[in-house]
């Protein structure tokens, strides 16, 4: 037993650093440091860069423009990727539809989508939830008809996460209602977004962001080549791609560098104040997430461990995405309560380099710390909502 | 990167295994338990006999040279029995003292009868004022000639009942809670001068406080040198702090899987009360405290096999973790069973028992949470 990386797998790790360190935009980093939201064109810029480097996609096949890493080196460059405060990936292309598309799709599929997902001239957004679809997602209502070599598509999608900023989105819509069970009769569909018929419209969340939205299909016509897989198939497709979903949303490493910085600020004495350092009762919750990450840092090597030698990941793994995003909002509200009064402020952008110091409200947080917190309680309740994790848990693993 | 166990490691595994299914069921523990031993004399001869009882020794000392992953081996397997035998007390806590600080003589005078399970032995680590603090040690042992006259108490020695050779900690110099200044002693039970008052505990073992009255030793008994005992003493308490977490993981799981197959034969309503949600997400959450207790309980593997300052952090980590999530499991568990979980008669009820002791042994919850929260280790 032990957790000791090859020597090839640590000349990998300072290949990745090197990389975080000297090619990758330095501005994204900074914005990420302060959590400050990332421009489109920031997100554009940063995807190209590391596509350049030729490591656009660590998950796929090496045929479609994969990397070829061991589980290990995912591993690696997923730990240096926080480590440097780098965003992760923006999952609906690359982890989400590219997956579906070169599992399920056909060859002219694969030729027309996989390089611009790869490259990111194309940006995806996912057309899952529904205002009347969300933990019971198979209840979904948006049509689409067959009407001759086109699908004619009716209704609404919600959640759109940045959907703002895309190009296509990819739909499980039903093409048929009259069936047995309500899982079947549902199909996988692309939709160009840039099209008659398609709206989007924004949704504030609580944070004051503008980050996801309400899209209205009304008669959008969809080529019926932009069918992936067989008709009617779509939920099935769909339930793999949640897989892909919910182990990106765990974000273990990120875990690790949220936990150091927050350290780092409880060391600090600003503006005077004593550091929280000091502050035994404060000490002791971050002690406790530090045990609690450790264990979820574990339960992740042993997932990978088990990969790593041909094997599927153990049941562990089923705990991650519930364990980590659990986390994830202790050590938000751990950052929250070490800001004070100075999480209060609500000045969006003051913790950008351009904005005027002198009109800085306080020094007392390093970070939008409440827009964090705000913003993060989102990750509990999407990728299948923390209780059906646990109903998913009952059912497949405990077999209750 | 490797999780697994090796073949010796697998096979140390199976025979525990084995032994538990086929010998040593609820009736039979309950049995040695509630005997007038508290355990079961030919149990244990058996487990000296496939070498259980030699595992942390090394091979000089007739030992079986196991790390700390094959002690979590037999701590966990132990636990999942429920086993009442005495292992911790003389393999870990006595066995650890002597192999860190014993001389030849007295390695072969105790440490060899002790790993041949002849020579029942426990070292006595607590004293009634001082909690958890293992420095804080009032027992004098005082200089007269070439012998020490030793006085003072002693609370909760385990095994101190059947014990034959009593290992003391006493204060030879400094204050009451200095490090330095505690040597270590080996005492016969029976001098002259020791009381020994034993009694059941809540988890069907046995302890005792023991008096020393002028006690009157050689400097034959003591271990190691004067006045510097602390460290085998720290060393050896870590060792034993990870291995009832080790003991408690084994239990947990146990608790666990009995109260997911109960929940399965049990009907309410007339429907199993496994298809009610609010008891799904209860046992989630007691699965979840399984594997994130196993996680932890391999990195504290690992890192005591490393040694160094990682190794005490991730022992306080593993011992935080257990006090919280095995009083989670334990009480959802007698909750879950319902009335059954309240009664002497089930087995579920026991294992909630030794799991609550193991949560205040060496240091409850926040007794080490509280050392993480004063160090900077990451």
């Amino acid at each position: 037993m032990n957790v000791t990386f090859t020597t090839a797998e640590n000349e990998f790790r300072s290949e990745v650093r090197k990389y975080f360190k000297e090619e990758f935009p330095q501005d994204v980093l900074e914005k990420q440091r302060k959590a400050i939201p990332l421009t489109r064109e920031d997100t554009v810029r940063w995807h190209k860069n590391i596509y350049r480097k030729g490591w656009a996609a660590p998950s796929w096949p090496v045929e479609y423009g994969g990397t070829g890493w061991s589980s290990v080196q995912k591993y690696i460059f997923a730990d240096e990727q926080a480590r440097a405060s780098a965003p992760a990936f923006l999952p609906f292309g690359i982890s989400m539809v590219g997956p579906i598309i070169y599992t399920f799709g056909n060859d002219e599929q694969k030729k027309r989508f996989l390089p611009d997902i790869l490259e990111f001239n194309t940006w995806w957004c996912q057309g899952y939830s529904e205002p009347g679809a969300g933990s019971d997602l198979a209840s979904l209502k948006l049509r689409a008809d067959l009407e001759g070599d086109h699908y004619v598509l009716n209704g609404t999608k919600t959640w759109t996460t940045l959907g703002q900023y895309a190009d296509w989105i990819f739909c499980l819509a039903r093409t048929n209602s009259d069936v047995a069970r309500r899982q079947e009769g549902i199909s996988f569909v692309l939709v160009n977004m840039k099209q008659p018929g398609v709206s989007v419209k924004p949704i504030v969340l609580l944070d004051g962001e503008h980050e996801v939205n309400e899209i209205h299909f009304d008669n959008v016509q969809v080529p019926v080549k932009n069918l992936v897989g067989e008709e009617g198939k779509g939920w099935t497709y769909g339930k793999v791609l949640l897989q892909h979903e919910r182990a990106t949303i765990t974000g273990v490493a990120n875990l690790k560098y949220m936990l150091s910085r927050l350290c780092s600020l409880c060391a600090k004495s600003i503006k005077g104040a004593e550091p929280l350092s000091d502050d035994r009762t404060f000490m002791r919750k971050v002690a406790a997430a530090k045990v609690e990450f450790k264990a979820l840092e574990y339960t992740e090597l042993r997932t990978l461990a088990s990969v790593a030698s041909g094997k599927a990941p153990g049941p562990e793994s089923s705990i991650l995405k519930i364990v980590g995003t659990e986390l994830r909002q202790r050590i938000d509200s751990l950052y929250l309560e070490a800001s004070g009064y100075y999480a209060l402020p609500y000045v969006r952008d003051q913790y950008d380099s351009t904005y005027p110091e002198e009109d800085r409200v306080g020094e007392g947080s390093e970070t939008n710390a409440a827009l964090v917190y705000f913003n993060d309680r989102k990750v509990s309740i999407y990728g299948g909502s923390n209780e059906i994790q646990r109903n998913i848990i009952a059912k497949h693993v405990l077999g209750l | 990167m490797d999780f697994s166990l090796n073949e010796v490691q697998m096979m140390l595994a199976d025979s525990i295994e084995k032994f538990i299914a086929n010998e040593y069921d609820f009736d039979a523990r309950q049995k040695h338990s509630g005997s007038e031993l508290g355990y079961s004399e030919e149990v244990w001869k058996t487990f000296a006999e496939l070498g259980w009882t030699a595992v942390p020794f090394s091979e000089e000392d007739g030992g079986f040279d196991g790390g700390p992953v094959d002690m979590m081996v037999v701590m966990e397997r132990l636990g999942r029995g429920l086993v009442v035998e005495p292992y911790l007390a003389n393999v870990v806590l006595a066995g650890g003292i002597l192999r860190r600080g014993g001389n030849s003589t007295q390695k072969s005078e105790w440490l060899s009868p002790l790993i041949s399970g002849k020579l029942q032995a426990t070292l006595a680590f607590a004293e009634p004022q001082a909690r958890y603090d293992i420095a804080n040690i009032a027992t004098t042992a005082v200089r007269d000639g070439q012998s020490f006259v030793i006085n003072g108490s002693k609370g909760y020695v385990l095994n101190g009942g059947n014990a034959e050779l009593l290992i003391i900690p006493a204060r030879t110099s400094g204050s009451q809670s200095d490090e330095r200044g505690i040597t270590l002693f080996g005492i016969a039970a029976d001098t002259a001068g020791v009381s020994i008052q034993s009694y059941d505990t809540i988890d069907g073992q046995r302890a005792a406080e023991i008096q020393l009255t002028n006690v009157s030793l050689t400097a034959a008994s003591v271990i190691g040198e004067v006045d510097g005992g602390f460290q085998t003493l720290q060393s050896t308490i870590a060792d034993a702090t990870f291995a009832v977490s080790a003991e408690a993981v084994g239990i947990m799981n146990v608790l666990t899987e009995k109260t997911i197959a109960y929940t399965k034969s049990r009907f309410q309503f007339g429907v199993p009360i496994s298809s009610f949600q609010a008891l799904q997400h209860r046992m989630v959450e007691m699965y979840v405290a399984c594997e994130q207790s196993r996680a932890i309980m391999m990195w504290a593997a690992m890192a005591v096999t490393e040694g160094g300052e990682t190794s005490a952090h991730a022992v306080h980590s593993l011992k935080y973790q257990i006090g919280i999530a095995g009083t989670r499991v334990g009480e959802e568990a007698v909750q879950i069973y319902g009335g059954m979980g309240m009664t002497w008669e089930m087995d579920v009820a026991h294992y909630f028992k030794r799991l609550t002791a193991i949560t205040l042994m060496f240091g409850n919850a926040d007794w080490h949470l509280d050392r993480l929260a004063g160090s900077a280790t990451p």
